[in-house]
């Protein structure tokens, strides 16, 4: 069983369609990458699994032992919080928000949760330190300490590391791949095929040339693309 | 220095000084708690928006001869609260022009009715008192201000209750979306204590000083403080302080009161302001 079926999905905003009859699945393990254009729908496919926003038709199932609300999502910063005054710690305690229902207070257990994962990515030592002063790197980490403390078994990664110099990508590309090492699932937005593809395992393309599959098969249908003159091919 | 302690003890012998310290302080309090809310969410016009909708309220109650105003005021800018934060969302007409508009036309309106219909002699002192507070909080019944200290006690339980929400909601309301936090429903509590709020501090300051009595206190603190925690509490304090200390002044000095506190809550802000560069240059 899949941990995330998405089943003949429609997408769009207010009457317009920006993906029609998508269907894929996602199984524990997999290091899925989507890729694709601006406006392609990236971002809202994203949503739409999230429980953000409702598919025009078409059903996003779970399975696994996965629920909807046990995904770790990192999202895209925000202006707000650029300049947002809180302290690492409070931001990756708030990761744990989920498991407390209408209770409104931490507990021990959930402080615990929330320092094992800024051990985890090594931003223990910044727990004090405010947020806005760190760097984009340091950003992300702790981002993903905060997504952490959500699930234990899939992360949704929505551009990780777009505003991030090379040097702090590559780090945050090996965060990343430990993570999956350790048994997390991940489902990455990108716009930069070829940095991620090393680590993929699965590839969704979302755009004209729609594509859905491992990574090799990607590699392969990509090659076939090129070797027919760039002729349109719609699958 | 004593001469003025002892004139303040004087003042202090009357119940109608009493009630405005205490109703003062409250207020303070209270819209300096989701004044760091507020502006960290961009929303700092809300409370001048919603100010102005109170006004338009306050003139119907009048020209009505309503005694007991709030019963029709709290409402009125209870629905326009739950309004324009919808609208934020969905609506043709977005965030700030949608505020922008509202106010505008509340204030007109309640200044038209006024003119219109009003019994009283001296309409524009009428008008002046709700623009800027003037005197009215030194005019409080024993039944507003136990009315206002239930309506701060609430307002303070709901915000210790629900601060862990509240500030997930601030810092990333996608995330605490996904995470199976109901976002619209936090929102509308911090749009119905804002209204609350801005009801109870119309008495204090007016409807035209609001917004620098909830957002003052927490662009200050935010000079000074880097987590959320101690932002809201120094935010609290200041505020606190800034009112006490305003109150008393105008007491002494005989001047608005509104006015007068507002006045020392920027100072304060020009106060935390240099501190914060001197301490390191934020």
């Amino acid at each position: 069983m899949p941990q995330i079926v998405c089943e003949n999905l429609t997408l769009g905003y207010g009457g317009e369609t920006i993906v029609e009859g998508l269907t894929f699945s996602v199984d524990a393990g997999m290091y899925l990458c989507v890729v694709g254009e601006n406006g392609a729908g990236k971002s809202t496919l994203m949503k739409t699994i999230l429980g953000l926003h409702t598919p025009l038709s078409g059903r996003v199932a779970f399975g696994d032992g996965l629920r909807q609300r046990e995904i770790g999502y990192l999202s895209q910063q925000t202006d707000v919080q650029r300049d947002f005054p809180a302290s690492v710690r409070e931001i990756v305690l708030s990761g744990c928000q989920g498991r407390m229902g209408l209770w409104p207070f931490y507990h021990r257990e959930e402080k615990e949760l929330a320092a094992r994962n800024m051990e985890r990515m090594g931003v223990a030592d910044l727990a004090d330190r405010c947020y806005r002063d760190l760097s984009g790197g340091q950003q992300q980490r702790v981002l993903l300490a905060r997504a952490l403390c959500a699930t234990q078994k899939l992360l949704l990664l929505d551009e990780p590391v777009s505003g991030l110099d090379p040097v702090v990508t590559a780090d945050m590309y090996r965060v990343i791949e430990e993570l999956h090492q350790s048994g997390v699932t991940i489902l990455m937005i990108t716009h930069d095929v070829t940095e991620a593809l090393p680590y993929a395992t699965h590839i969704l393309h979302l755009g004209r040339r729609r594509f859905f599959g491992t990574r090799d098969e990607y590699l392969r249908d990509r090659q076939s693309a090129f070797s027919l003159d760039g002729k349109e091919e719609t699958r | 220095m004593n001469e003025i302690f002892a004139k303040l003890a004087m003042y202090m012998e009357f119940p109608f000084v009493r009630y405005a310290v205490i109703v003062g302080v409250l207020i303070a309090l209270c819209s300096s708690l989701l004044g760091v809310t507020l502006v960290l969410k961009r929303f700092s016009f809300i409370g001048d928006g919603l100010s102005h909708v109170a006004f338009g309220a306050l003139s119907v109650a009048a020209v009505l001869g309503m005694t007991n105003r709030m019963t029709v005021v709290l409402p009125i800018t209870l629905v326009a609260a739950v309004l324009l934060l919808r609208a934020g969302k969905e609506a043709k007409i977005k965030g700030d022009a949608a505020i922008a508009m509202i106010s505008v036309t509340s204030l007109a309106f309640g200044y038209l009715l006024m003119n219109l219909f009003s019994a009283s002699a001296n309409v524009s002192g009428d008008v002046c008192s709700t623009l800027f507070g003037s005197t009215s909080i030194l005019t409080l019944t024993k039944q507003e201000v136990w009315l206002s200290v239930a309506l701060s006690v609430v307002i303070l339980l709901i915000f210790v209750l629900f601060y862990q929400k509240i500030f997930a909601v601030t810092f990333d309301e996608d995330f605490a979306r996904a995470v199976g936090t109901n976002a619209g429903r936090y929102n509308l509590i911090i749009a119905v204590v804002v209204a609350v709020i801005i009801v109870l501090a119309m008495n204090l300051v007016g409807s035209l000083l609001i917004s620098a009595f909830v957002i003052f206190p927490a662009l200050s603190s935010m000079r000074l403080f880097h987590t959320f925690f101690s932002v809201t509490v120094c935010s609290a304090v200041l505020s606190v302080l800034c009112a006490l200390s305003g109150i008393l002044l105008s007491v002494l000095a005989g001047t608005p009161v509104g006015a007068t506190v507002v006045a020392m809550d920027a100072a304060a802000f020009l106060f935390c302001c240099a501190a914060g560069e001197i301490r390191g240059g934020v």
